[in-house]
């Protein structure tokens, strides 16, 4: 491990999910060589792969639109708070990447020739594709992976996560990197650099995230001098399953069911609830997710919880053939974990599901750091306060193009590389280090950040609360320290938990300062203290890391923001 | 009184020199055995390897251990109240304990 490996690249992608891989295919048809990197294998390791429902986009292959519908339905969902210029971008492109996943085969779901679109909540009209049954995420992940595997001039590699972006006078030049299989330290010289790590939800004790996201992205973008924006939106999906225990699926696979089957959601003592919570759904599926989110934890925190700290979801008045028929062999899945939807209801309860909140870019997907690019998950501010369903699969196609198309242009107007080894010195020596002893539990530590951010950076939150989660992460930094424990060694997990907690803890502080801050209550961050909305919060809240500090400035010029 | 699994794991880096441990995991119906893993990891041993990412969508397809002999998604495959014996692939490279070298050739760092 003496000598790092080396590599070099015109554009270097970080992270294979949806945005990871599209950035790769548009970079490399723009003529650039490009590195497609991922800590998990390439096309399986995020987000993407785990979908499983829709995707919305104003095709009007259903109904008649327009892309200008689904963007004031984007900016109402985000309640004041949408970076105007990445919304605008994800709605009025949509279409053209949807379409092109269709010429490349991805199968969207079709009725008499014509793709289906479904409706979903907050959005005026039918406007959500899909592929049947439950196959949306890993049709997505499948069809990109393919066409990354036949476009000449795109190098992948998994196992590889990244500790570090390389700053070199202002300017990102590449990445440092922990080879999982040897423990070995990597550096990778890159002209331009996109962020595609995708979201943070592993911060939370329940949630819809692989072990990938605890928000790498946001850390590595931090440390290299780029801001991050509204990082105290986290979105809670409000019907994530709890029990029984269910495996073998994704747990927020409730939503298609609910949605095309009308699944009522009780209380504990099986009364319909919602309505006290200013929605009368009388069956319809209409409520919002921040909405349907409150409105379960209120009704467990007043005592009418189902058996599990939750609330059931029925579909005890459906026919075994309706079910079928709109499920086919899920059904059959569900059987398996003795699951019997006729007889029984579920139990659901919110769980971290998405990340609003991310790395601040412009319309062309660049940060405020020269050479680097972020895209999908990883940006924030497209949505707002709250996302609708469906944008995210939209956005990561949308933004992941157009910033691999900005990484290769930045590229080709650079001629030698200014990645330099000696400004990579300081990340190599830490992926390295060899701070002796076992060290403490770094899986332990994960899930004792993950009940904080769960007890006290949840959807519900107040002043007293965001303080404690702030002093705990606080002793868990401490605690973590300055080096990895132990020397690097082939496929050491403690290492790696080691790295994540470095960048989950940062991250974790990051959405409890900016929660802590903004004294109001909006779209997903509700605030017991501060239940109203405020005119006068109608801000964004951006973070810097100056002196090894969290920094927050408030920036009311949202749309100003991300213009060009 | 609480059920439990007890895991037989085998560990090491090389083939030739490994070593079964044993583990008692408390047992709950329903749950896989990467759950039984990975309360070994938080509570026990963190020096376990193993390797997974969707924990529950059974989408990444990257916990394949043998389990009895028989190849199975760690992911998938059920924790029960009795002794069971988890190995790594015996047809991937062996990388450390449960993880073998799964990625295709042309996705590995060259
Ligand atoms: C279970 C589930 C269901 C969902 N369903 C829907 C849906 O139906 N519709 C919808 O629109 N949205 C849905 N979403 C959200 C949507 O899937 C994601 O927002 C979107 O796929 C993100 O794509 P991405 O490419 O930005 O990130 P991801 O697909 O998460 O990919 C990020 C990649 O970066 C890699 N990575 C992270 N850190 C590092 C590092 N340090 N070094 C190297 N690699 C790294 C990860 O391993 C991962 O492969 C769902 C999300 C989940 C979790
Ligand atoms: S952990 Fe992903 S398939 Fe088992």
């Amino acid at each position: 491990m003496a000598n790092p490996l080396h590599t070099s690249t015109d554009v270097l992608v970080i992270g294979a999910g949806g945005a990871g891989m599209y950035a790769a295919i548009d970079a490399a048809r723009q003529g650039a060589r490009v590195l497609l990197i991922d800590r998990s294998l390439i096309g399986r390791g995020g987000a993407t792969v785990m979908a499983q429902m829709t995707v919305a986009v104003a095709l009007g292959a259903q109904t008649p639109d327009h892309w200008s519908h689904h963007y004031a339905d984007t900016l109402a969902a985000g309640r004041g708070l949408c970076a105007e210029p990445l919304a605008r971008l994800l709605c009025e492109e949509g279409p053209d990447c949807i379409r092109e996943m269709d010429a490349w085969g991805i199968g969207w779901a079709r009725r008499d020739g014509r793709i289906v679109q479904a409706q979903a909540p907050g959005h005026d009209r039918p406007r959500c594709v899909y592929v049947d049954f439950l196959n949306t995420g890993p049709a997505v992940s499948k069809t990109l992976r393919t066409v990354v595997n036949r476009t000449a001039g795109i190098r992948k590699a998994g196992d590889l996560a990244v500790v570090d972006l390389i700053v070199a006078d202002g300017e990102v030049t590449g990445a440092a990197a922990l080879h999982l299989v040897t423990g070995a330290a990597v550096t990778i010289a890159a002209k331009a650099t996109v962020l595609a790590t995708g979201g943070l939800t592993r911060l939370y004790r329940r949630n819809s995230a692989s072990a990938n996201m605890g928000g790498d992205g946001y850390a590595l973008a931090l440390r290299a001098g780029a801001t991050l924006v509204d990082m105290e939106f986290v979105q809670f999906f409000p019907i994530g399953h709890l029990a029984p225990r269910l495996i073998g699926m994704d747990p927020i696979m409730w939503d298609p069911f609910r949605y095309k089957l009308g699944g009522r959601l009780l209380n504990g003592n099986k009364e319909e609830f919602t309505s006290r919570y200013g929605s009368d759904e009388s069956g319809k599926y209409v409520l919002t997710r921040d909405l349907a989110t409150y409105a379960i934890i209120k009704e467990v925190d007043a005592g009418r919880s189902s058996p599990h700290g939750g609330a059931y979801l029925s579909f005890e008045h459906c026919s075994a053939a309706a079910l079928r028929a709109a499920f086919g062999p899920v059904i059959d899945r569900l059987a398996k974990n003795d699951i019997d939807l006729t007889r029984m209801p579920v139990e659901v309860a919110p769980i971290a599901h998405y990340h609003m909140g991310g790395i601040t870019a412009d319309a062309r997907m660049a940060t405020n750091v020269p050479g680097l690019y972020a895209a999908g998950e990883a940006v924030g501010g497209a949505n707002g306060a709250n996302r609708l369903s469906g944008n995210a699969i939209t956005e990561a196609l949308v933004f992941g193009r157009r910033a691999g198309r900005s990484a290769a242009e930045w590229a080709a107007g650079i001629a030698a590389q200014p990645f330099r080894p000696e400004v990579a010195r300081a990340s190599l020596d830490l992926i390295a280090a060899d701070g002796g002893g076992a060290g403490p539990n770094t899986a332990e530590m994960i899930t004792k950040l993950q009940a904080t951010m769960a007890d006290e950076v949840g959807p519900l939150r107040d002043a007293a609360r965001l303080r404690r989660a702030l002093a705990r992460i606080e002793e868990l930094t401490v605690a973590l320290g300055e080096r990895p424990f132990g020397a690097p060694t082939a496929f050491d997990l403690r290492r790696l938990e080691w790295f994540d907690l470095r960048n989950m803890l940062l991250v974790a502080g990051a959405v409890a300062a900016t929660a802590l801050a903004r004294q109001e209550s909006r779209g997903a961050h509700q605030r017991e203290d501060f239940p109203e909305t405020e005119a006068s919060w109608r801000v964004n809240q951006i973070v810097h890391w100056r002196d090894s500090e969290l920094a927050l400035v408030r920036n009311p010029a949202a749309v100003e923001m991300a213009a060009q | 009184m609480t059920e439990h699994a007890q895991l037989k794991i085998w560990r090491g880096v090389d083939r030739a020199a490994g070593r079964w441990e044993r583990y008692e995991v408390p047992f709950e119906p329903g749950q896989s055995v990467l759950d039984g893993l990975r309360w070994i990891r938080a509570n026990r041993d963190p020096s376990l390897a193993i390797r997974f990412s969707c924990i529950n969508a059974n989408a990444c397809k990257e916990c394949m251990i043998e389990l009895d002999g028989k190849t199975v998604y760690a992911c998938t495959a059920r924790l029960e109240p009795r002794e069971m014996m988890l190995a790594p692939l015996a047809n991937k490279p062996l990388l450390r304990d449960l993880v073998t070298e799964i990625a295709p050739p042309a996705e590995r760092l060259s």
